[in-house]
């Protein structure tokens, strides 16, 4: 890993039951830097982002993630620092959206109930603390995903195609996490199909396609 | 975060989730009550058999419907908010902690309603109820611990559904047996103390194991 990359990956490679998903993938993502990772379905683009988040060991190869080798021990002191809003949203049905930024928020070690009203406000959803999650519209729960991350405030944010589905102010508010993230020496990946729109939130970009990662010149 | 603070915390809201979903109180427990109600309308109007037949189709019940309450919706976390939990940093003994207290408060409760509808319906008489005070949560940390072990091995596997209740029953077998041959005992009068060993050995085995197997079993399962 170059000393100034918040992520490096050499070589990597992930099978999933039985066949290749990602495969001698190279990748060196510096602080304050957004990429932007485009590719077909079924390219390997989440698998990517499970391997960045630490939550995916790689099979072959060598990969740093703020500082932690991955696949050892040392991911877990990381990974606290480390925000995925993913294809699901990671809530709990039964409990009020704001109840599951109380959650955690206290997981935190934060003031749980003063920090996820805080939060939710911020992200236009105040009014709308008292409402479960499974009676939410799905941008209403993109939302409280994107307010986690303000709670977290993680130094590598993975966003995996989290902008579907957003309206503008919703998605004004992606443009604040990244900013957010990279001003503070932080990386951000943002997986998408769209490429004119996720383009102006990044400087970089790449693409995936069966499984090895090409740079895209702009 | 320490712990024990981290388990209170999911604890609590694994409670609330389920308490808001209902699935223990409003479908679990009245199918539970229909399987209690099946054996005398086939057996008839024999009272003395119910009341020797009656604390073990209780057990037999609590075992069959224990696992669907320890396999509950608010117990297993949907894949996004596993990473979730595991990206905050929360100890998978932590987890398994919480999710296993959840489950036998519930499971506590559950026997407790099942214990009324079993004394209606089969009027069994034990030589001392104070035992059942004893018993009752251990079966239940039993069953909540299994299924919560169970629950974790098979994450993220398709087949979990149809894979948890094979590997709860064989598990639970020393459970079963031991609240069985305990309530046994209470009825004809004969001493239950080794029989309650029995479930406080399995508790605190199935705790260690738990706790020890926690954390693999969660990186495995990604």
């Amino acid at each position: 890993m170059t000393p100034t990359s918040n992520v490096s990956l050499r070589a990597v490679a992930v099978r999933r039951t039985g066949s290749l998903v990602l495969r001698n993938v190279d990748l060196d993502i510096g602080p304050g830097t957004a990429v932007a990772v485009f590719g077909p379905n079924g390219s390997g683009k989440t698998t990517l982002l499970r391997v960045l988040a630490t939550l995916l060991r790689p099979s072959q190869g060598h990969g740093e993630v703020l500082g932690a080798t991955l696949g050892t021990a040392a991911v877990e002191g990381v990974r606290r620092r480390i925000g995925l809003v993913g294809h699901e949203p990671a809530l709990y049905p039964n409990l009020t959206l704001g109840e599951n930024l109380e959650l955690a928020a206290t997981l935190l070690g934060g003031a749980g109930r003063a920090a996820a009203a805080d939060v939710l406000d911020r992200v236009g959803l105040a009014a709308a603390a008292d409402r479960r999650a499974s009676r939410s519209s799905n941008g209403m729960r993109r939302r409280v995903e994107f307010a986690r991350m303000m709670l977290i405030r993680p130094d590598l944010l993975l966003l995996d195609e989290a902008h579907v589905g957003l309206d503008p102010a919703a998605w004004r508010l992606v443009g604040h996490l990244v900013d957010d993230v990279t001003a503070r020496n932080g990386s951000a990946l943002i997986v998408a199909h769209e490429q004119d729109r996720v383009r102006p939130l990044v400087t970089r970009a790449v693409e995936l396609v069966d499984g090895t990662v090409r740079e895209v010149v702009a | 975060m320490s712990l024990p603070r981290q388990v209170s915390a999911l604890m609590r809201f694994e409670l609330r989730d389920e308490l808001r979903a209902g699935e223990v109180g409003l479908i679990v427990l009245p199918f539970a009550a229909v399987a209690l109600l099946i054996i005398p309308m086939a057996v008839g109007i024999d009272t003395p058999l119910l009341a020797r037949i009656g604390p073990g189709i209780y057990w037999s019940i609590v075992l069959l419907f224990g696992i669907v309450v320890t396999q509950r919706q608010s117990a297993v976390a949907n894949p996004a908010a596993r990473d979730m939990l595991r990206l905050l940093a929360v100890d998978p003994a932590a987890r398994f902690a919480a999710s296993a207290l959840a489950s036998t408060m519930l499971l506590l409760a559950f026997e407790i309603a099942a214990g009324g509808i079993t004394l209606l319906l089969y009027d069994p008489t034990l030589q001392s109820w104070w035992w059942l005070v004893v018993l009752l949560p251990l079966t239940a940390a039993g069953l909540a611990m299994i299924g919560t072990i169970a629950g974790n091995i098979a994450s993220g596997l398709e087949t979990r559904s149809s894979l948890v209740p094979l590997m709860v029953a064989p598990v639970a077998v020393p459970v079963l047996l031991g609240a069985a041959q305990a309530t046994e005992g209470l009825r004809v009068g004969s001493g239950i103390l080794r029989w309650v060993l029995l479930l406080a050995i399995v508790d605190t085995v199935l705790a260690v194991a738990g706790v020890l197997t926690a954390r693999p079993l969660e990186e495995s399962a990604s």
